[in-house]
């Protein structure tokens, strides 16, 4: 009698541990769809723009830019007080303005995302911290990253309702 | 119990019993800091040249958050050169344990006590942030006051009390430690009760009785119990992350304050240092004019005011919907579990995007520390500028999503119900939401 329900018992403990471990197959499955699976998207036809950014110790105005992906993009750059640089990370793009001087370059927004651009010469102090944000396309990371967290939470239950089923069938 | 105790192994055992290798570390952490010290002071001015910024802010800041807290809890308090020198004088001595005092010994006050005073030290390197973080005379002379500080202090006080109640830092590894995967505790707690001596107690510098450990938060990994127990009864356990965190722990709300302000902290150090917000880091400079009173006041109502508002009505909310209820007081305490890995996940998703753009300035200023124009090791070059790719967005995405797990998780452990747990894991999305858009928004 004993030893048969010991048996069952084992029994439990083995089939809610197998359904866990494929839970969690599952919810790295989807954790992987939500961070990598393509969404094709209708881009608007790409077009050329001109963009104006001053910089002044230590902030681009404007420091917020969206482009569409493909847009052909040429800034126009010009520091008014100390000479100042433009990089955008990700982007092989880079220009330096003397005081006054501006300058022009061109990229083609191929990349889509938030990319930050800061300031590519040394100066002043805030130098380091001097930045922009530069949008191609809608943010999809953002977007993925939400969704990520709702699985988290997702997974959080049920991870712990399947192990309060193991400990009940231990401790019963 | 899954633990996995290393003073079973032998190699493991000699290199935390010995009181050498512990020494050495601590020795070079020592030389290191007094050098930091006098590179800031002496060396360039300007931040991204100098040896005391790029090793302290990027460098030494980094790898506590990446490393030393997410694998080893406080260890960093362990080989920490800040209160060396005034322990030796406590101890009468380098390589040996705690014994007749030096020093007045005083009690630290009653009403100073708790996590109240490291928040408020941790909030005040915050205000300051920027200046620090900029000017490598400012990071040295804040470096010096802490030394000289808890030098001070263990000559007035007893043990380690500039640790236990004053210093950022312990404030925010001892806090977080509690989610990290190491711990010391006693083998077996009945050879304890028969021990009348308590050696272990005796020797703490951080003044914790082994027996009574049920959180890492306080305990500063020195290994100065086990090298004392006369029956070597004393485990340094390597266990699951998190394992301080749950239904029965015992937690106080000068802990839940602590918390909030890390997590306001992560928030605002988001927004302030890799924001395109110019105006709010030139408030944030220029410290004493209006525009920084301005932020202050900002700083202080979101740190002080909105977010442990919002906390407090989780808190309250879930109250509510529990079956038994508790006080809020309480009930504030005992939620501030989940402060822990939603905290510590934001600050490694912060550091992230902060220092891995950045870390290409280590090699040139170990090169060239003072911005002299030496070239010690060859490797002086243009630092590129920093690139936060899309593999370091991906992996703070994965990060916050982690904590968002992990946090939700301890949410419903430590509550009774899961309908009970909701509103708490509502506030950690809320600040999850909130790191996304700051960092990858
Ligand atoms: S509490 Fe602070 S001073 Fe003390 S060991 Fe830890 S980091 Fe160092
Ligand atoms: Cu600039």
């Amino acid at each position: 009698m004993m030893e048969e329900l010991l048996s069952t018992q084992e029994e439990l403990n083995h089939q809610s541990l197998q359904t866990k471990w494929r839970l969690m197959v599952l919810i790295s499955q989807c954790a992987l769809l939500i961070l990598f699976l393509p969404i094709p998207l209708v881009t608007p036809k790409p077009i050329d723009r001109l963009i104006h950014i001053d910089a002044t110790s230590f902030q681009f105005t404007p420091a917020e830019i969206k482009v569409n992906q493909g847009d052909r993009v040429t800034i126009e750059f010009v520091s008014t007080d100390v000479v100042h640089g433009i990089s955008i990370d990700g982007y092989d793009f880079q220009l330096t303005s003397d005081p006054g001087q501006p300058v022009t370059g061109t990229f083609v927004a191929s990349w889509p995302g938030m990319f930050r651009f800061r300031c590519s010469v040394a100066c002043g102090n805030l130098h380091p911290f001097m930045i922009g944000k530069l949008w191609v396309g809608p943010n999809l990371i953002l977007i993925r990253g939400v969704l990520l967290g709702i699985l988290a939470v997702v997974a959080a239950i049920f991870s712990l309702k399947k192990s309060k089923v193991l400990k009940t069938g231990k401790t019963s | 119990m899954n633990r996995l105790d290393l003073t079973r192994t032998r190699w493991t055992n000699f290199l935390i019993r010995n009181r050498w290798p512990q020494f050495l570390i601590r020795a070079i952490t020592l030389a290191g800091f007094i050098f930091t010290i006098l590179a800031g002071l002496l060396g360039s001015v300007v931040g991204s040249h100098n040896f005391a910024i790029i090793f302290v802010w990027i460098a030494w800041w980094t790898a506590l958050k990446l490393f030393f807290i997410p694998f080893g809890g406080r260890s960093w308090c362990s080989i920490c050169p800040i209160p060396m020198p005034g322990e030796w004088i406590q101890n009468g001595g380098i390589l040996q344990p705690r014994g007749k005092n030096f020093g007045l010994g005083k009690r630290w006050p009653k009403f100073l006590r708790g996590r109240w005073l490291q928040a408020g030290g941790f909030m005040l390197v915050g205000l300051f942030g920027v200046i620090t973080l900029t000017s490598p005379s400012v990071t040295s002379i804040v470096l010096l006051i802490i030394l000289l500080l808890a030098f001070v202090l263990a000559l007035v006080f007893e043990r380690r009390s500039f640790c236990n109640y004053l210093c950022p830092i312990g404030g925010f590894t001892g806090l977080y430690a509690q989610a990290a995967p190491v711990e010391v505790r006693v083998k077996n707690p009945e050879i304890c009760s028969t021990h009348a001596q308590k050696s272990c107690y005796e020797a703490c510098p951080w003044g914790v009785y082994p027996l009574a450990l049920k959180s890492s938060a306080n305990c500063g990994l020195c290994m100065e119990c086990l090298r004392v127990c006369p029956s070597d009864n004393l485990a340094v356990n390597l266990r699951p992350w998190g394992s301080d965190l749950g239904p029965e722990t015992k937690h106080s709300l000068d802990e839940a304050f602590l918390g909030l302000v890390m997590v306001s902290s992560a928030l605002m150090d988001s927004a302030i240092f890799l924001g395109p917000w110019g105006q709010l880091k030139m408030a944030a400079y220029a410290i004493g004019t209006g525009s920084w009173f301005l932020f202050a006041g900002l700083f202080l109502v979101i740190a002080l005011m909105l977010v442990p508002g919002i906390y407090t009505l989780a808190v309250w909310i879930a109250n509510k919907l529990g079956e038994q209820k508790m006080n809020l007081r309480k009930a504030l305490a005992h939620q501030s579990q989940v402060l822990v890995p939603l905290g510590l996940t934001a600050w490694i998703a912060f550091t992230i995007s902060f220092a891995l753009a950045k870390f290409s300035y280590v090699l040139p200023v170990v090169s060239d520390p003072f911005g002299w124009g030496w070239n010690l090791l060859g490797t002086v070059a243009k630092p590129w500028v920093g690139q936060s790719t899309l593999t370091s967005m991906l992996l703070q995405v994965i990060v916050l999503a982690l904590g968002q797990f992990w946090s939700s998780r301890v949410a419903i452990k430590i509550s009774g119900s899961l309908k009970q747990a909701l509103p708490m894991i509502v506030f950690s999305a809320m600040t999850m939401v909130g790191m996304l858009w700051l960092l990858i928004g």
